[in-house]
């Protein structure tokens, strides 16, 4: 019974297991069978991670299940199973097909990573879960093995994050050697503030900025972002980006909460800087993967908007604001796949005219963009709404000043792939194509999702039970 | 069932209907009678509230309905009207019944047009009746966002320059909107209880001096951006040119209105002592801008680019109108936002129709239109003569309680001003009176324009049902008068008490 309290990883170890059995009985030219019974299986496993279970903690309290957890847990398989629909199609390419189920198995090894990150109790199990959650992706990035750029995108990410995971260990042992222990609760009472440890929490810092590419440390973003195959990008800027927030805020919250003062003023300059950049180095972007990467560069400042707040708002918020970008950016990824799939088309003068060719998939562009930069009655205003709130809390309203007018500029570079859809006409627009079921699930999700999770409050509400706030 | 919800609900039900249409002509009858209901709720609305009032009922707000949204964060879904509100409703539904009889001719992706357009509309209907700041400010952002398609798409000349700085400009006064609301959300409540966002709740608080001088600038500048607040006008000229016809109505007659109705219900209502302190700024800045656009206008050829400037000119009246702090002036503030809205309404519409005939918008290729199109120019002279405040017509209703509400001040400063706002009737008439005389008189130059004919049914709906409009305030101002002035009463309190 107790290894009910780790239900969700170990469902998805099961997962794993089957696919890799059966994938050894399938003939190389049947491969491609795999793909209804993975995304069904792994529906099977979103649909049971909502069922309520016990909660405890395993492994002498390396590894701790709380309703807070089983939550992020459940945002981020939300997250996956869309990714895995809107992968279909490009899986069943021809160059492809022979890999299916090693794409299945490393993207659900990076889960079980994230959500044993999400559940560790000290920070040995913290960073095996990082580790595992990053090193598999290095190997999808490279996916495209064809294509150099998709190599040049592994080779980046797996030496940055090798750096990144060098840094956030030192700055671990560093935490060690002053409070002699690493269990979270713990630490907590051993973090007085002390020179060495002030200096072992910017190296943490800076281990996690990698990962959550929070200026100055997103220069890998954009090359990996471009060089991936989309999915993998979508995967990358979402689920990946959106488990290291969550754990990242957690921490702060929990272990890091005695220097909350201290580590205030680094999560506002960083938040300044990397809104401000992330959205002026969008506004030059032509190619979407590129524009998109730096997009979520800029959103990832506007969240430390929320992880400022230093509340139970701003974290319920952050948490919030996770969820929503899911489906609004895997909604923008979605359509940025389906069309690339069938056209190869990545830049952004190849979508004028579309509209009138594609009318439902430039309708999803359009709300997925509109929600990411934060128009009512879309979830994201909500998102931005309350993360503003969470900084004004504090009494930051010079951020919050700062981060409004940064929706300016990001509603400036959004607006252009709209005006690029629906005012500019073209001679040769992308023709009329009926996008595959798998595809279209997938869009259908993130719309409702956009369109449903703000205007439903009770979403809101029911991440609010879970979370807490320092003061 | 409250009423007011009705203004939100049919909206959605008319997109909704459109979205399944068939054709063109299904999506403009669709559109049609959709509004039409719009116009028939509002007017029970309005009569409605005056039975109530008459009846005796002396709450501050009527039709209230009190749904709780966000629960944690006291966000509550609240609606109610009173004197002010009704009278922009009634505004709004004209506004938006005549827009949708003079887009009778969109023939490019009509179902989106018309789905956009009345998004927007309900975006304002929701506004004028919400009394939480969360609920006013999406409902003020679901205004302004269709805009961009609306002018992008469907606009005129530098339409994607025009679409983008418009709503660049917008949502950039929408951003200092936030930063005021969450100040007034985490002051509304200084002994610690929960925080609110409600308008009537908040207004009860006393802020602190301090808090008040940091968000009052915000506000008031944010919501005087789309008020045509100078030096924040630059989006309106080139907005109002590239817009298509309707829009370009529904945005000078309406959406320029939400600036002055947020200016005067959150800024000046809520945040009292700071708008007496920090007046004297913006009453300068308004000063100007009346001046300037009525002075723009005279240099433009353009009959778009001439009315535009001139909404900025009667719309910055209107912000001076407010500054003024004292219920004649306010009064007139208000019946200036109808009045402005009707008639610039019928100008851009008749705009549109004249360059629908004449190809083109200069004023000075055309001559001599009134002898081919009689019903057209002569509802030109109408509005007109109602801009430049003829008795008889709102226009001059509006303008004289503002002009004496401002004069009552007996210090130099306020006087000043005014006297200098006042120049701008002069200028109003010179534009006016040249537009008219050059256009619709004298001789037919080009002999194309012999083949016009004049408007048809639905044009004739369109301008008439506005030039009723306008002559009903002018004729009988009595009964809106009064109406404004009840509403206006707990802000004038509010303001009185915070001089003392």
């Amino acid at each position: 019974m107790l290894m009910l309290i780790m239900r969700h990883e170990l469902l998805l170890v099961l997962i794993t297991v089957i696919l890799l059995v059966v994938e050894i009985f399938l003939p190389a030219d049947r491969k491609q069978k795999i793909i209804l019974p993975a995304i069904i299986l792994f529906g099977a496993v979103m649909i049971l991670g909502f069922i309520p279970g016990p909660t405890g903690s395993l492994f002498g309290g390396m590894y701790i299940t709380t309703p807070l957890t089983v939550m992020m847990k459940n945002i981020l398989t939300i997250g996956v199973f869309i990714v895995f629909l809107q992968s279909v199609d490009w899986l069943k390419k021809a160059e492809n097909r022979e890999k299916i189920s090693e794409y299945y198995i490393l993207l659900i090894s990076t889960l079980i990573g994230m959500e044993y990150m999400l559940s560790s109790g000290d920070f040995l199990m913290f960073y095996i879960g990082l580790e595992l959650a990053t090193i598999p992706l290095a190997a999808l990035a490279a996916f495209d093995r064809f294509k150099e750029k998709s190599a040049e995108a592994g080779v980046k990410l797996i030496f940055t994050s090798a750096l990144s995971s060098g840094i956030l260990l030192y700055g671990l042992s560093m935490i060690y050697g002053t409070v002699g222990t690493l269990y979270f609760d713990e630490v907590v009472n051993g973090i007085n503030g002390a020179p060495l440890q002030i200096l072992a929490f910017i190296f943490f810092f800076a281990g996690m900025a990698f990962k959550i590419s929070i200026v100055p440390f997103h220069l890998w973003t954009a090359d990996v972002y471009e060089g991936s195959p989309i999915n993998v990008t979508s995967y990358l800027s979402v689920i990946s980006k959106g488990a290291a927030v969550m754990v990242f805020t957690i921490l702060l919250y929990t272990v890091f909460s005695k220097i909350a003062i201290m580590w205030r003023d680094v999560i506002y300059i960083t938040a300044i800087l990397t809104m401000t950049i992330g959205n002026l180095f969008a506004m030059r972007q032509q190619n979407l993967k590129r524009f998109l990467a730096f997009s979520s560069i800029a959103q990832a400042g506007f969240i430390f908007l929320g992880v400022v707040g230093q509340s139970q708002l701003g974290m319920t918020t952050v948490i919030y604001f996770v969820l929503v970008y899911i489906f609004s950016n895997l909604g923008a990824f979605g359509v940025i796949a389906v069309i690339s799939n069938r056209t190869g088309k990545e830049r952004i003068d190849d979508y004028d005219g579309l509209y009138r060719t594609n009318p439902k998939l430039s309708l999803t562009m359009m709300l997925a963009l509109f929600s990411l930069a934060g128009i009512p009655p879309l979830a994201g205003f909500f998102g931005k709404f309350f993360l503003f709130a969470a900084a004004a809390q504090q009494g930051l309203y010079i951020l919050v000043l700062i981060a409004v007018l940064n929706t300016i500029i990001s509603l400036y570079y959004y607006l252009l792939v709209v005006k690029a859809m629906f005012l500019n006409r073209s001679d040769q627009p992308i023709a009329y194509f009926k996008s595959d079921g798998y595809s279209r699930l997938g869009l259908v999700i993130c719309v409702a999702g956009l369109v449903i999770i703000g205007i439903y409050s009770p979403v809101y509400e029911f991440i609010n039970q879970f979370t807490f706030g320092i003061y | 069932m409250n009423i007011l919800l009705l203004l939100i609900i049919i909206p959605i039900l008319t997109i909704i209907g459109i979205l399944f249409a068939r054709d063109n002509k299904h999506v403009r009858v669709i559109s049609a009678v959709g509004m039409t209901f719009q116009l028939i709720v509002s007017a029970i609305i309005i009569l409605w509230y005056l039975a109530e009032r008459n009846a005796g009922n002396t709450a501050e707000i009527l039709f209230a309905s009190n749904y709780v949204w966000y629960e944690t964060l006291n966000i509550h879904f609240y609606i109610g009207v009173d004197g002010v509100s009704v009278a922009m409703i009634g505004l709004t539904s004209i506004v938006i019944f005549a827009g949708i009889f003079a887009s009778w001719e969109v023939n490019d992706l009509p179902k989106e047009f018309f789905t956009s357009l009345i998004l927007l509309s309900g975006g304002v209907f929701g506004f004028f009746i919400s009394l939480d700041l969360f609920t006013m400010f999406l409902f003020y952002e679901i205004a302004v966002i269709p805009m961009y398609l609306l002018i992008g798409i469907w606009g005129s000349g530098p339409r994607q320059y025009s679409a983008m700085k418009l709503t660049l400009m917008l949502m950039g006064g929408s951003a200092l909107i936030l930063v005021g609301l969450l100040g007034l959300y985490f002051n509304s409540n200084p002994a610690g209880g929960p925080l609110t966002f409600d308008i009537l709740e908040i207004a009860k608080v006393q802020i602190p001096l301090n808090s008040q001088l940091f968000f009052f600038p915000f506000l008031f500048v944010g919501f005087g951006v789309l008020g045509a607040l100078f030096p924040f006008h630059t989006w309106s000229p080139d907005g109002h040119a590239s817009a298509p016809t309707a829009v370009s109505m529904l945005h000078a007659g309406v959406l320029m209105k939400l600036g002055g109705y947020g200016c005067y219900r959150v800024a000046v209502f809520l945040l009292p002592d700071a708008a007496h302190e920090m007046a004297w700024i913006f009453i300068i800045l308004t000063a100007i801008g009346v001046i300037y656009g009525a002075l723009g206008a005279i240099w433009q050829k353009d009959l778009k680019y001439i009315n535009a400037y001139s909404s900025v000119s009667h719309c910055a009246l209107v912000l001076f109108a407010i500054l003024m702090f004292n219920e004649t002036a306010m009064n007139g503030a208000i019946m200036q936002m109808i009045s402005h809205g009707i008639m610039t309404a019928l100008f851009f519409a008749l705009i549109g129709m004249i360059y629908g005939r004449t190809h083109t918008r200069y004023v000075n290729e055309m001559s001599g239109l009134m002898k081919v199109m009689p019903f057209l120019a002569v509802a030109y002279v109408i509005g007109g003569l109602a801009s430049l405040g003829l008795p008889g017509f709102s226009g001059f209703v509006a303008e004289m309680t503002i002009f004496v509400g401002a004069f009552m001040h007996p210090d130099t400063f306020h006087r000043v001003a005014t006297i200098i706002a006042a120049s701008s009737i002069v200028a109003t008439a010179v534009y006016i009176l040249r537009v008219v005389g050059m256009m619709l008189y004298g001789k037919i130059t080009n002999p194309e324009y012999e083949q016009i004919t004049d408007a048809k049914w639905y044009e004739r709906l369109s301008t008439a049902t506005l030039i009723f409009g306008i002559t009903a305030i002018g004729i009988a101002p009595l009964w809106l008068s009064n109406m404004i002035t009840a509403g206006l009463g707990p802000v004038i309190q509010k303001l009185l008490l915070s001089v003392n």
